[in-house]
């Protein structure tokens, strides 16, 4: 019994941020329990939302999921950031510092970044390209409920059984039991391994939507450019993942069953581990940044009230840039003496997939010339996307002129630059598309000048956090180390550095604020079309109906909702009752909440070594795949009177 | 109104670094800026092209960028054309790819050259050996010309390459002396070798730049650049004077602590890789490594 508690809280999770976060997770799930009791909530959560396969619901919830990553990420930010405010700092040890900047930086890519751009996926893609779901709706859900349980199981190491802390890379031989007895590693190693295969599963979901499930009348060249961006970025998820998937599992086994793939004891090979990290890692940063230069595409043309300046050269730009995004991924790890042909190649390649972002660039800005640009919330992420993320390319091309690199690797210019590429490309964008789908998503409008203030704080802690870093690395600071002395001249800076978070950090909470006073007091959305839009998707009401569409429209332009508008044929929305027919859509199921539910067990099985309940996950989920594959009732038809009375309540019935 | 404010912002970004820079000593604590070898300096100059070419496509876009916000707001009267069809216009996006591409090429031909120009030791040099192993959490430096070992400290002499053959004991770091040149990677059952120089007499610090655990911030090191007549005579002096290095000293080091500098007469030869990945480290050049014959 003692050794048992030994396991589940060894020193690392008695500390006092600990015990604090163990009574703050305590209170707020007994609060989250009360009210659902008190309310009769109970059955309204599982039917509406745990089982359900909707994907505007299933993106909302990846929303709230990300929204409450961020804050966690977040929070992991300010307290290295305080740690790093003065020179021989001990606020936190070196042992703490460490979990925090691995979890920081899992938790921000995997559990914040990713379900943020499937949050904009799910609410955005069937309603742009006029589809009634995705291909595969149960998929989808399995998708979310394997991210969510991961994200859980991820974020309990913090309070069960200590926290991974050799990095969001987690380079062996540091990840070996050697040199990192515990259990921490197993989590991130078993987190990773379950959300890619949610992760894979959407990417194949996404692919075959955009490809098979298009309005008539949208061919590929008339899609909207988030379309176009979520469909390379689905194609970079599939070969992406699986080396990511593959080298976890490879850990994995070092670590609990003695095998020899990256052990340096047993003749392991760990660069082969760093080689299959950034195979997956380069793509990735693609996939994190090109679902934003749809939303960009998307926003500045509509708050410009004008079409995308060269959109032929934007889909030939992505393609090029998910096929050399494949070729650069040594520019990783350029000081891992591969010798200097092979560098060069990839010095050379990372400078040329810089041309088609830089071309990308210049065509926003096009977008915006001759046109009339609205100041809105949405519209202002993403102009400042434009002179931010420039920097950040730019600093990105000086990493990739290889003997300059050998200088730069691992220093805080590098840390500099991806933050300002993750924070100025990813962020900004995702927020952007957060302030414009809002009113499709939810029915109300987010309030403009809270949401200014937001921007305002975050936009300009930004700059005053990571310029400084860009120096810092010049004075020779690297990356991880958890204090520093006086002597560097690293103080000043790092004292800028801290203030400019924690701005960042204001920023975010009136954003949140900015979320739920809209949720109550926000104006109501009656038009479906807030921003006078031009894809699709604002033609449907706001929320959509469950059907999304009541008749398919059908493509005749680029911007399909702006040319039906410009054609004066507004009344294409509203429907005849006699074209009403049937719809069939897919039934909620609990299978893929239980698939995840399965996999969660299973997973503390593994991190924990208790192979019993590792069975007992696996036989859960072998069941949910038995019981899921014989289930052929997962259809439900919705009869056209309940459709008629629907569009009847929303004023979209004719006659 | 947010144009008055974006400049207030920027106006502010560069007063704050310039605080920030006049607060930090006037600019000796920029190492990377401040080379005091060939390598570093070759760096540097790439550094310098990269981001002067950079510049001026960061200002390009800001300027533009500029403009488009100033000029094409709605407000009430403004005088600036409207074409909401304008989409494509042939010459203004070859213009954009040729404006890349020449960028591009500016930073691509330094790269490529100096890649391989600093992967090699100039002709004509013979470079001191240094043997560099990583610990838990130390550097172990062991010269196999001089037979000495030191932790944590070395002495090179000045106008002369030195070659450092990295390899670990240990989880992953970097061995990276900001003002002599780039950093490279130790890794356990790997040699790797880096070349660098010190063209002038002077304290240099050293650290890794990879992190290895609790104790990383530990892992940082000096690197002392004399004379050759003052390095022989730094040399005489650790052989006459300091103790022997002996197997059971070197299972010390790996215990995992961090501690000050230490000299050593002498070393094991079995305490560092004599062969890997069937390449012989006796002193060879890069490029020039020949499989061991059996």
């Amino acid at each position: 019994m003692s050794s048992l508690l030994a396991q589940l809280f060894p020193p690392s999770t008695t500390r006092n941020m600990e015990l604090s976060a163990d009574v703050l997770i305590i209170l707020t799930s007994a609060a989250i329990i009360y009210y659902l009791t008190r309310w009769h909530r109970w059955k309204y959560l599982w039917r509406e939302w745990l089982t359900t396969v909707d994907h505007k619901k299933i993106g909302i919830m990846y929303l709230i999921a990300a929204v409450t990553m961020l804050f966690r990420g977040g929070v992991d930010a300010l307290l290295l950031r305080a740690q790093l405010a003065v020179p021989n700092n001990h606020f936190l040890g070196p042992l703490h510092y460490d979990e925090i900047f691995t979890t920081h930086g899992t938790i921000m890519i995997f559990f914040m970044a990713m379900p943020l751009i499937f949050a904009m996926f799910n609410i955005a893609i069937p309603l742009m390209i006029g589809a009634r779901d995705v291909a595969f709706p149960r998929l989808n859900a399995i998708s979310f409920w394997l991210f969510a349980f991961a994200g859980f199981l991820f974020n309990i190491s913090f309070v069960i059984g200590g926290s991974p802390n050799a990095g969001w890379t987690s380079y062996p031989p540091l990840t070996e039991l050697a040199f990192n007895p515990g259990v921490g590693q197993n989590y991130y190693l078993m987190a990773l391994i379950v959300t890619g295969i949610g992760t894979t599963a959407t990417g194949i979901n996404f692919l075959v939507t955009i490809l098979r499930m298009r309005a008539p009348g949208m061919t590929l060249m008339r899609m909207p450019m988030f379309a176009w961006t979520t469909l390379v970025t689905s194609v970079l998820i599939l070969f992406a993942f699986p080396p990511l998937t593959v080298a976890m599992v490879l850990t994995l086994f070092d670590r609990l069953f003695g095998t020899a793939f990256f052990t340096i004891g047993r003749g392991g090979m760990p660069m082969m581990y760093v080689n299959l990290f950034w195979l997956f890692g380069h793509p990735e940063v693609y996939i994190l940044v090109l679902p934003s230069f749809g939303i960009f595409s998307e926003v500045v043309a509509t708050f410009s009230r004008k079409k995308l300046f060269g959109y032929s050269t934007m889909v030939y730009s992505v393609l090029a840039i998910t096929f050399l995004s494949y070729g650069t991924w040594v520019h990783h790890f350029f000081t891992m003496g591969a010798g200097a042909a092979v560098n060069v190649f990839f010095g050379l390649s990372t400078i040329l997939i810089a041309i088609p972002t830089g071309i990308k660039i210049f065509n926003w800005i096009f977008t915006m010339w001759n046109g009339r640009i609205k100041m809105t919330v949405a519209m202002m992420w993403a102009l400042a996307f434009i002179p931010t993320f420039v920097v950040g390319g730019a600093t990105g091309v000086m990493l990739g002129a290889v003997p300059a690199d050998y200088q730069f690797h691992n220093s805080y210019f590098l840390i500099a630059h991806f933050h300002n590429v993750i924070i100025g490309g990813t962020v900004f964008g995702l927020l952007s598309g957060v302030y414009y789908w809002w009113p499709k998503m939810t029915g109300r409008l987010l309030n403009e000048r809270q949401g200014k203030w937001a921007f305002w704080l975050f936009f300009l802690g930004f700059w005053v956090t990571f310029m400084p870093q860009y120096a810092l690395g010049f004075m020779g600071m690297t990356r991880r180390m958890y204090t520093y002395s006086h002597g560097f001249g690293w103080s000043s800076l790092n004292l800028m550095s801290t203030i400019g978070a924690f701005v960042m950090g204001a920023g975010f909470v009136v954003m949140v604020y900015n979320f739920v006073w809209s949720q109550i007091h926000g104006e109501i959305d009656v038009t479906g079309d807030p921003w006078d839009g031009r894809t699709l998707e604002w033609s449907t009401p706001s929320p959509a109906p469950e059907y999304n569409f009541a008749r398919i429209p059908v493509v005749t332009d680029r911007d399909a909702w702006w040319a039906i508008k410009q054609d004066h044929k507004s009344n294409v929305i509203q429907i005849k009752p006699q074209e009403i027919q049937d719809i069939e859509l897919p039934k909620s199921s609990a299978i893929p909440f239980l698939m995840g539910l399965s996999f969660f067990v299973f997973s503390v099985g593994m991190v924990f070594s208790w192979w019993w309940i590792a069975v007992v996950g696996f036989l859960g989920f072998v069941v949910c795949m038995l019981v899921g594959t014989f289930d052929y009732d997962d259809h439900k038809e919705v009869p056209r009177q309940v459709i008629q009375n629907t569009e009847s309540a929303l004023g979209r019935l004719q006659g | 109104m947010s144009l008055k404010r974006s400049k207030r912002a920027i106006r502010f970004t560069v007063l704050a670094l310039a605080i920030g820079l006049s607060v930090s000593g006037c600019g000796n604590d920029f190492v990377i800026l401040h080379p005091a070898g060939p390598v570093a300096a070759s760096e540097l100059n790439l550094i310098e092209i990269t981001a002067a070419t950079m510049i001026v496509i960061i200002l390009l876009v800001w300027v533009l960028f500029g403009i488009a916000l100033v000029r094409f707001r709605e407000k009430p009267g403004n005088q600036a054309p409207y074409r909401p069809l304008w989409d494509h216009n042939r010459a203004l996006e070859l213009g954009v790819i040729a404006v890349s591409v020449v960028a591009a090429t500016i930073i691509a031909i330094p790269t490529w050259n100096k890649t391989f120009a600093l992967d090699r030791i100039p002709a004509g040099k013979t470079p001191i050996v240094i043997d560099v192993t990583s610990l838990d959490w130390k550097w172990l430096f062991e010269y196999p010309g001089q037979h000495i070992a030191t932790v944590n400290y070395i002495d090179v002499p000045t106008n002369r390459p030195v070659l450092f053959e990295l390899t670990a004991n240990s989880p992953m770091n970097t061995f990276w002396v900001p003002q002599l040149g780039g950093m490279e990677y130790t890794m356990p059952s790997e040699v790797l070798p880096l070349w660098l120089e010190a063209s002038k007499p002077g304290l240099y610090w050293g650290r890794s730049g990879n992190f290895s655990g609790s104790g990383f911030v530990h892992m940082t090191f000096d690197v002392h650049a004399v004379s050759q007549a003052a390095f022989d005579t730094w040399v005489h002096t650790v052989r006459t004077t300091k103790p022997p290095m002996t197997m059971a000293d070197y299972r010390q080091l790996l215990k995992f602590n961090w501690i000050a500098p230490r000299y050593y007469s002498a070393y094991p030869a079995a305490t560092f890789p004599a062969e890997t990945h069937g390449f012989t480290l006796e002193g060879g050049m890069y490029m020039e490594m020949q499989p061991t014959p059996k």
